[in-house]
């Protein structure tokens, strides 16, 4: 149980979440295996339903147990966390990996000022004293860049602009010097302007902490800042795993391609259409028995129909499940040779 | 052209001048607390068959300015013309300029009445204005069709039973029901993922075309609004800073926010990601905004005459309210000054 | 598109894909909610009892015998005994469904209707008049129901038309309230927004877009006051102020026992029962009912 510094932080193998609340069970995650080292960004994209945020849960377990089925492994520095119960839960949440989310308003109480939330988080976790706890999250407020952080600790979180109030999240996640941060779509809600600051943020963090970070976003250029690894999930699978300059530049599986060629960007023609997916995703109810994506790729084949593509490795730490994955290659160069 | 048309292509279709909303606040004990600048002293055209991009952010007043043009609010002030004649005035009474113009909200849920079957709510419009029930209804399920949802499989089917993007298609569906010359689009593409966001982007480019609409597209995606857009108007608290052919804009920005707002943009190339964030803090509040330029409180080129001085927008064709590019202004950036 | 262009092939009928509506889902719903359906099967119980009540009664509820006064549960002739006046408490309680569901019901019928049309007004006006509707309802709201259901009836005098009326304002300005803050949310609403950039006047908007979303939530809500209304009724009854005897209905007959309570605890207990279980049941139904109309999204 003592793990050395080389072994991976966050080791998800063969991960499964079904949500069995409703009429039929949903997997919402069939089957996903992900590394984060220390001080490692992994950004997992990919669109709503796609399972990106329901794996991030799971890390911290999240869902509720009575509508949830998991299965697989999860390893956060050295703990089965699928196994952990009640105080040992309970430590490892805050402690060992934390989480910030899309909306700081909603998860940070909005009775209580936020330096007040975060001695909390540091008292409930650790035995200083409670001088010494303030005095910690002074030291986080600066740590995160809040301009006057003495005022901003005694400010309710509805008093602070958006940007400030998810600085001050960053700071209650890391109250208690966790190892793993989990982000679920930190920036959606923020300005542009406020957007770029806090994904620097999160990068300064994760070089100068050594954390690793787990980022959920549906925004392809947020992953792009943040993440040394990308990993594209589609209905419950991540698709596609690799370093994010081989993930942009020669992406070989057809869903990433699609979504990169899906985006308006600044060099497209006026007046060309966007190339876009037709068809809609799976129902997670009902998955299909080959790969989700056949029915919507434009380089499907019988096989694609057959069964399930296993993950390949097409070079060191670059992974596809897919079958064509030469066809999408030709067709991401011939892109990339107009441009 | 359409049969509404008065003043021919080179009229106008929409003229803006001077339009001011302000949202007094109230305070404690009947005490007034400042008042909301929502939009301050705005001035525009939207060209006829053109497609006029609104950016900016939070705060910045564009929503607001979506509801005033469809006199959804009140205006505190100022004039608004649809081609050449005033809303309400003689010639055009305000159900006529509800017909002619049209609106698409961000939210494409809360857009829908969730009792009325989508045929229903695509055919209200029209009853409204007179259309027979049994009409309007069979002209409900042609747009339906026309917007890419087979009015077989989807015409009774209730909002919740839809996915995103295709209540978007029936909230575009609706709005053309009325055959309007002119659509404000809120956000309308912000809430869906990047690949049904580009399927919504095809099917107003191609309607566009197709019942020779006019565009006023508001959001804060930059690269859809570059995508999209012919002319871009970039507004920051309450008033327009930059005006002009959206190539322009996104080439050659003139005005220091609307660089600040490129800059802003996350990268999409991992070998060159941003460095450093091109401002500081949130956009401020605009409850009682600052004197002079409304960014100098950001801006890096601010100088004491920014404080004193308000710039206005001036230039023919691509405008820009900024001192630095008024010459004489004071700001020693300006031409003229050193002379 | 062949149900667009020109006439339609003979052979193939045109089949609109009808999806089950808002009411079909919360019905499915609602079926699946075992607790609820039980109680919905005692109301409905209760309402046959009501209706036929009077018809199937094992004797006479009228017929008073001094010989045979309060006897126990169980006696021949008497399964649930006999009350201070030696009439079958069998018959009584069958009998007094009637009265008193009518007393719970009626009264909150009427304020479903006159509470829903103040409440929507108010809430679709806003400003001025919403101001001015929604102080006065404050000003009743301020006292406690069951004072102002007795001052009420009180002041009109003792009788079955009375106490209705009496019942009815006090829930008009309950039933109101939950309208207003209805319509108030719906709206808010986009919807709403883009009916008027359709040019709809304020009467078309309620009509078509908001009585279907409001209504709903009001008579959810209504439905729970029914057992209030059935436990005030009997306590109007209880205070003579509403039902004469000997008609029996549940509060007044729990009144006319009070003097047993020391002889025969269980036969005057029985009436309170009979509420209990009928107020539980309506409150029961109406959580269910609730829950099963928040349809997701």
């Amino acid at each position: 149980m003592s793990p050395t510094p080389d072994d991976p932080l966050v080791l998800v193998r063969d991960l499964r979440v079904t949500f069995t609340g409703g009429r039929a069970p949903v997997q919402a995650v069939s089957g996903v295996d992900l590394t984060v080292h220390r001080g490692e960004a992994v950004a997992l994209i990919g669109e709503s339903g796609s399972g990106k945020s329901v794996t991030l849960r799971a890390l911290l377990r999240l869902h509720s147990p009575k509508r949830t089925v998991m299965e697989g492994t999860i390893r956060v520095v050295g703990q089965d966390v699928l196994a952990l119960g009640g105080r040992a839960l309970a430590d490892y949440r805050g402690k060992v990996a934390s989480m910030i989310f899309q909306e700081p308003l909603l998860a940070l109480d909005p009775v209580y000022t936020v330096g007040k939330q975060i001695v909390e988080s540091i008292l409930r976790h650790e035995n200083v004293s409670a001088t010494d706890a303030r005095k910690r999250a002074l030291q986080l407020f600066e740590r995160v860049r809040i301009p006057s952080p003495e005022r901003r600790l005694d400010a309710y979180p509805h008093e602070m602009s958006g940007g400030m109030r998810q600085r001050a999240m960053i700071a209650l996640a890391l109250a208690c010097n966790p190892q793993v941060l989990l982000a679920d779509e930190p920036t959606t809600a923020l300005d542009a302007t406020v957007q770029i600051q806090i994904l620097l943020l999160l990068r300064e963090l994760q070089r100068e902490l050594g954390l690793a970070i787990v980022f959920v976003t549906h925004d392809i250029g947020a992953a792009i800042e943040v993440a040394d690894r990308i990993a594209v999930m589609y209905a419950g699978r991540i698709v596609e795993e690799g370093p994010a300059r081989t993930l942009i530049r020669a992406p070989r599986h057809p869903y990433t391609l699609a979504l990169l060629q899906s985006r308006a960007h600044g060099a497209l023609a006026k007046g060309s259409r966007l190339q876009t997916i037709g068809g809609s995703p799976p129902d997670l109810a009902h998955l299909p028995q080959g790969c989700a994506f056949a029915e919507r790729c434009r380089f499907a084949a019988d096989a694609c129909l057959a069964t399930q593509p296993p993950a390949l490795e097409l070079a060191p730490g670059h992974q596809a499940r897919c079958l064509r994955t030469e066809a999408t290659a030709a067709a991401a160069n011939a892109v990339t040779a107009m441009a | 052209m359409s049969a509404d048309d008065v003043g021919g292509p080179r009229q106008p279709m929409l003229r803006v001048r001077q339009l001011v909303k302000h949202f007094p606040l109230k305070g404690q004990w009947g005490r007034g607390a400042g008042t909301v600048c929502a939009v301050d002293g705005i001035d525009f055209e939207v060209l006829k068959g053109e497609t006029l991009g609104v950016v900016g952010e939070s705060g910045c007043g564009k929503s607001t300015t979506a509801r005033l043009l469809m006199h959804l609010i009140e205006r505190t002030g100022g004039e608004i013309d649809f081609d050449g004649r005033t809303v309400g005035g003689r010639g055009l009474t305000l159900k006529d300029f509800r017909r002619q113009v049209q609106m698409v909200f961000q939210d494409s849920y809360s857009s829908l009445n969730p009792r009325l079957t989508i045929e229903d709510s695509v055919a209200f419009g029209p009853q409204v204005h007179g259309v027979e029930a049994r009409t309007s209804v069979s002209r409900a399920r042609e747009l339906l069709a026309r917007v890419g949802l087979e009015p077989r499989r989807f015409a009774e089917r209730y909002p919740h039973e839809l996915s995103g993007g295709q209540r978007q298609r029936v909230n575009i569906a609706r709005a053309l029901a009325l055959q309007p010359r002119l659509i404000i689009l809120d956000e309308a593409v912000s809430a869906l993922d990047k690949s049904v966001e580009a399927q919504v982007l095809n099917l107003l480019l191609d309607l566009k075309e197709e019942f020779g609409l006019t565009y006023l597209f508001i959001s804060h995606d930059l690269n859809v609004v570059r995508y999209i857009s012919d002319r871009v108007m970039v507004m920051y608290l309450g008033q327009v800073v930059e005006i002009g052919a959206s190539e322009e804009i996104f080439v050659a920005p003139k005005h220091p926010y609307t660089k600040a707002l490129l800059a802003s943009m996350p990268s999409m190339d991992p070998d060159r990601r941003t460095q450093e964030a091109p401002l500081a803090g949130d956009p401020p509040n605009p409850i009682d905004p600052p004197p002079g330029c409304r960014f100098h409180t950001r801006c890096k080129f601010a100088e004491p005459v920014c404080i004193t001085r308000v710039p206005t927008l001036a230039g023919d064709g691509h405008a820009v309210a900024c001192l630095m590019h008024e010459p004489g202004s004071g700001h020693s950036r300006a031409a003229g000054a050193a002379a | 598109m062949a149900i667009l262009a020109g006439a339609p092939p003979a052979i193939v009928p045109v089949v609109f894909e009808r999806s089950p509506g808002y009411w079909a889902t919360v019905w499915r719903k609602l079926r699946r909610d075992k607790v609820a359906m039980a109680a919905g099967f005692v109301v409905l119980l209760l309402v046959l009892l009501a209706v036929f009540g009077s018809y199937i009664t094992p004797a006479d509820p009228f017929k008073a015998s001094m010989l045979s006064r309060l006897k126990p549960i169980g006696t021949a002739g008497y399964p649930l005994g006999s009350d201070e006046l030696g009439r079958d408490m069998l018959s009584r309680l069958m009998m007094g469904a009637r009265l008193s569901l009518f007393m719970g019901i009626t009264p909150v019928l009427a304020a479903f209707f006159l509470g829903s049309a103040i409440g929507i007004l108010a809430g679709y006006a806003g400003g001025a008049v919403n101001t001015a509707i929604m102080r006065t309802i404050d000003v009743f709201y301020a006292f406690p129901s069951v004072l102002l259901a007795i001052a009420l009836s009180g002041a009109l005098g003792a009788g079955i038309t009375n106490s209705l009326i009496s019942l009815t304002v006090v829930f008009i300005p309950l039933i109101a309230r939950v309208a207003e803050s209805a319509t108030v949310q719906v709206r808010g609403r986009e919807f709403v927004e883009a009916a008027r950039a359709s040019g709809a006047s304020a009467f078309t908007i309620v009509r078509v877009h908001v009585l279907g979303n409001v209504l709903g939530p009001i008579f959810v809500y209504s439905t729970s006051l029914i057992a209030v209304s059935m436990i005030l009724a009997s306590g109007l009854s209880f205070l003579g102020l509403g039902v004469k005897p000997p008609q029996p209905e549940w509060g007044l007959m729990l009144n006319t026992l009070r003097t047993a309570i020391y002889t025969q605890p269980w036969i005057a207990a029985l009436p309170g029962v009979m509420i209990f279980i009928t107020s539980i049941s309506f409150n029961v139904l109406s959580d269910g009912l609730r829950s099963a109309m928040d349809v997701k999204q």
